[in-house]
Protein backbone atom coordinates (compact mmCIF):
# COMPACT_ATOMS: atom_id res chain seq x y z
CA UNK A 1 0.00 0.00 0.00
CA UNK A 2 0.89 3.34 -1.01
CA UNK A 3 1.35 6.49 1.07
CA UNK A 4 1.06 9.70 -0.23
CA UNK A 5 2.34 13.15 1.33
CA UNK A 6 1.10 16.28 0.71
CA UNK A 7 2.44 19.72 2.09
CA UNK A 8 0.65 22.47 2.11
CA UNK A 9 2.02 24.72 4.68
CA UNK A 10 1.81 28.26 4.13
CA UNK A 11 -1.53 27.74 1.42
CA UNK A 12 -4.29 28.80 2.39
CA UNK A 13 -8.20 28.50 0.98
CA UNK A 14 -9.11 26.69 -0.73
CA UNK A 15 -5.82 24.99 -1.92
CA UNK A 16 -5.34 22.32 0.89
CA UNK A 17 -8.91 21.14 0.55
CA UNK A 18 -8.03 20.75 -3.43
CA UNK A 19 -4.71 19.07 -3.04
CA UNK A 20 -6.10 16.41 -0.48
CA UNK A 21 -8.68 16.00 -3.12
CA UNK A 22 -6.71 15.50 -5.92
CA UNK A 23 -4.28 13.29 -4.26
CA UNK A 24 -7.09 11.50 -2.96
CA UNK A 25 -8.10 10.51 -6.99
CA UNK A 26 -4.35 9.56 -7.57
CA UNK A 27 -4.43 7.14 -4.79
CA UNK A 28 -5.80 3.78 -4.80
CA UNK A 29 -8.40 2.22 -2.44
CA UNK A 30 -6.57 1.63 0.74
CA UNK A 31 -3.88 3.88 0.07
CA UNK A 32 -2.89 6.43 2.74
CA UNK A 33 -2.65 10.19 2.04
CA UNK A 34 -1.47 12.25 4.32
CA UNK A 35 -1.34 16.35 4.30
CA UNK A 36 0.81 18.51 6.38
CA UNK A 37 -0.31 22.47 6.46
CA UNK A 38 -1.13 25.65 8.93
CA UNK A 39 -3.55 27.13 7.62
CA UNK A 40 -6.31 26.38 10.77
CA UNK A 41 -9.79 26.39 8.71
CA UNK A 42 -8.24 23.53 6.67
CA UNK A 43 -7.71 21.43 9.74
CA UNK A 44 -11.36 21.16 10.20
CA UNK A 45 -12.80 21.00 6.75
CA UNK A 46 -10.36 18.55 5.44
CA UNK A 47 -12.22 15.97 8.29
CA UNK A 48 -15.58 17.16 7.12
CA UNK A 49 -14.74 16.95 3.55
CA UNK A 50 -13.01 13.35 4.22
CA UNK A 51 -16.31 12.05 5.87
CA UNK A 52 -18.59 13.93 2.48
CA UNK A 53 -16.26 11.48 0.87
CA UNK A 54 -17.26 8.40 2.59
CA UNK A 55 -13.58 7.82 3.82
CA UNK A 56 -11.43 6.83 6.58
CA UNK A 57 -9.61 9.74 9.15
CA UNK A 58 -7.18 7.80 10.89
CA UNK A 59 -5.50 10.93 12.34
CA UNK A 60 -5.56 14.77 13.39
CA UNK A 61 -2.42 15.85 15.17
CA UNK A 62 -1.16 19.77 15.86
CA UNK A 63 2.03 20.45 16.55
CA UNK A 64 2.39 24.14 17.70
CA UNK A 65 1.21 25.49 14.42
CA UNK A 66 1.39 22.76 12.30
CA UNK A 67 -1.31 20.43 11.64
CA UNK A 68 -0.99 16.99 10.19
CA UNK A 69 -4.22 14.87 8.74
CA UNK A 70 -3.69 11.38 7.95
CA UNK A 71 -6.67 9.87 5.80
CA UNK A 72 -7.11 6.20 4.11
CA UNK A 73 -8.79 6.13 0.89
CA UNK B 1 -21.39 11.47 -1.33
CA UNK B 2 -23.17 12.64 -4.87
CA UNK B 3 -24.70 15.60 -5.17
CA UNK B 4 -23.87 18.34 -7.66
CA UNK B 5 -23.51 22.04 -7.26
CA UNK B 6 -24.00 24.09 -10.56
CA UNK B 7 -23.08 28.15 -10.65
CA UNK B 8 -23.96 30.71 -12.81
CA UNK B 9 -21.26 33.01 -13.14
CA UNK B 10 -23.27 36.20 -14.63
CA UNK B 11 -21.08 38.86 -12.56
CA UNK B 12 -17.22 39.57 -13.94
CA UNK B 13 -15.83 41.19 -10.73
CA UNK B 14 -12.80 39.84 -9.56
CA UNK B 15 -14.31 39.51 -6.32
CA UNK B 16 -17.35 37.39 -7.61
CA UNK B 17 -15.00 35.19 -9.45
CA UNK B 18 -13.14 34.21 -6.69
CA UNK B 19 -16.25 33.61 -4.72
CA UNK B 20 -17.48 31.02 -7.64
CA UNK B 21 -14.47 29.39 -7.91
CA UNK B 22 -13.34 28.83 -4.30
CA UNK B 23 -17.11 27.55 -3.72
CA UNK B 24 -17.00 25.24 -7.10
CA UNK B 25 -13.42 24.01 -6.09
CA UNK B 26 -14.68 23.17 -2.73
CA UNK B 27 -17.82 21.48 -4.02
CA UNK B 28 -15.37 18.92 -6.38
CA UNK B 29 -13.15 18.35 -3.54
CA UNK B 30 -15.91 17.27 -1.61
CA UNK B 31 -16.86 14.68 -3.74
CA UNK B 32 -19.45 16.82 -5.87
CA UNK B 33 -19.50 17.44 -9.40
CA UNK B 34 -19.80 21.29 -10.42
CA UNK B 35 -20.68 23.12 -13.27
CA UNK B 36 -19.68 26.57 -14.28
CA UNK B 37 -22.43 28.33 -16.22
CA UNK B 38 -19.99 31.66 -17.65
CA UNK B 39 -22.76 34.81 -18.98
CA UNK B 40 -22.62 37.90 -19.34
CA UNK B 41 -20.07 39.87 -17.55
CA UNK B 42 -18.57 36.35 -16.38
CA UNK B 43 -18.05 35.32 -19.99
CA UNK B 44 -16.25 38.69 -20.47
CA UNK B 45 -13.59 37.13 -18.00
CA UNK B 46 -12.96 33.64 -20.27
CA UNK B 47 -11.52 35.98 -23.31
CA UNK B 48 -8.08 35.71 -23.68
CA UNK B 49 -6.15 37.47 -21.49
CA UNK B 50 -9.36 38.63 -19.96
CA UNK B 51 -9.32 36.37 -16.64
CA UNK B 52 -8.16 38.89 -13.84
CA UNK B 53 -8.98 41.99 -16.00
CA UNK B 54 -12.22 42.62 -13.64
CA UNK B 55 -12.50 45.23 -11.04
CA UNK B 56 -13.89 44.44 -7.67
CA UNK B 57 -17.77 44.48 -7.10
CA UNK B 58 -17.37 47.78 -4.37
CA UNK B 59 -14.24 50.32 -3.71
CA UNK B 60 -12.93 49.75 -7.14
CA UNK B 61 -11.74 53.29 -6.67
CA UNK B 62 -10.80 53.60 -10.52
CA UNK B 63 -8.30 50.60 -9.72
CA UNK B 64 -6.77 51.34 -6.75
CA UNK B 65 -8.93 49.46 -3.82
CA UNK B 66 -8.41 46.39 -6.36
CA UNK B 67 -4.74 47.10 -6.59
CA UNK B 68 -4.97 47.34 -2.63
CA UNK B 69 -7.18 44.21 -2.38
CA UNK B 70 -4.86 42.08 -4.81
CA UNK B 71 -1.84 43.29 -2.36
CA UNK B 72 -3.24 41.55 0.59
CA UNK B 73 -4.31 38.95 -1.04
CA UNK B 74 -1.02 38.41 -2.18
CA UNK B 75 0.27 38.42 1.31
CA UNK B 76 -2.55 36.40 2.59
CA UNK B 77 -1.28 34.09 -0.52
CA UNK B 78 -4.43 33.96 -1.74
CA UNK B 79 -4.21 31.68 -5.22
CA UNK B 80 -4.45 33.49 -8.55
CA UNK B 81 -7.85 32.65 -10.38
CA UNK B 82 -6.03 30.92 -13.23
CA UNK B 83 -4.79 28.60 -10.29
CA UNK B 84 -8.17 28.00 -8.94
CA UNK B 85 -9.48 27.10 -13.22
CA UNK B 86 -6.71 24.51 -13.33
CA UNK B 87 -7.79 23.02 -10.51
CA UNK B 88 -11.07 23.04 -11.28
CA UNK B 89 -10.73 21.48 -14.73
CA UNK B 90 -8.16 18.88 -13.28
CA UNK B 91 -10.70 17.77 -10.58
CA UNK B 92 -13.05 17.54 -13.78
CA UNK B 93 -14.93 20.82 -13.14
CA UNK B 94 -17.52 21.76 -16.55
CA UNK B 95 -17.26 25.36 -17.70
CA UNK B 96 -20.40 25.77 -19.74
CA UNK B 97 -20.44 29.36 -22.18
CA UNK B 98 -23.36 31.75 -22.53
CA UNK B 99 -24.28 31.36 -26.25
CA UNK B 100 -26.78 34.08 -26.18
CA UNK B 101 -24.16 36.48 -24.46
CA UNK B 102 -21.55 35.56 -27.31
CA UNK B 103 -24.32 36.64 -29.44
CA UNK B 104 -25.37 40.35 -28.11
CA UNK B 105 -21.16 40.95 -26.89
CA UNK B 106 -19.54 39.87 -30.50
CA UNK B 107 -17.68 37.03 -28.78
CA UNK B 108 -16.33 34.44 -31.10
CA UNK B 109 -15.42 31.09 -29.73
CA UNK B 110 -11.84 31.62 -30.72
CA UNK B 111 -12.15 35.23 -28.80
CA UNK B 112 -12.26 32.93 -25.68
CA UNK B 113 -10.42 30.04 -23.91
CA UNK B 114 -11.39 27.09 -25.60
CA UNK B 115 -8.95 25.34 -23.36
CA UNK B 116 -11.23 25.70 -20.44
CA UNK B 117 -14.70 25.59 -21.94
CA UNK B 118 -16.58 22.30 -21.85
CA UNK B 119 -19.99 23.08 -23.83
CA UNK B 120 -21.59 26.25 -25.86
CA UNK B 121 -24.93 26.52 -24.41
CA UNK B 122 -28.36 28.62 -23.63
CA UNK B 123 -30.65 28.69 -20.74
CA UNK B 124 -31.79 25.16 -21.63
CA UNK B 125 -28.27 23.54 -20.47
CA UNK B 126 -28.38 25.67 -17.50
CA UNK B 127 -32.07 23.99 -16.60
CA UNK B 128 -30.53 20.78 -17.34
CA UNK B 129 -27.61 21.16 -15.26
CA UNK B 130 -29.47 22.69 -12.23
CA UNK B 131 -32.39 20.52 -12.29
CA UNK B 132 -30.07 17.49 -10.97
CA UNK B 133 -28.12 19.94 -8.62
CA UNK B 134 -28.39 20.40 -5.02
CA UNK B 135 -26.81 23.44 -4.79
CA UNK B 136 -27.39 26.14 -7.65
CA UNK B 137 -25.93 29.65 -6.86
CA UNK B 138 -26.23 32.95 -9.41
CA UNK B 139 -22.92 35.27 -8.33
Amino acid sequence: MAEMKIDVRGETCPVPLVEMRKALRKASPGDIVEVIGNHPASKKEIPMAVKALGLELMEVQQEGEIWKIRIRR
Amino acid sequence: MAGKATLVVHSGDMDKLYSALIIANGALSMGMEASLYFTFWGLERLKKGGLEKGPLSRMNLLGLGKWMVKRRMKKAKVVSLEKLLQDFKELGGKIIACEMTMEIMGIKPEDLRQDLIDDYGAVGAYIQEAKESTITLFI
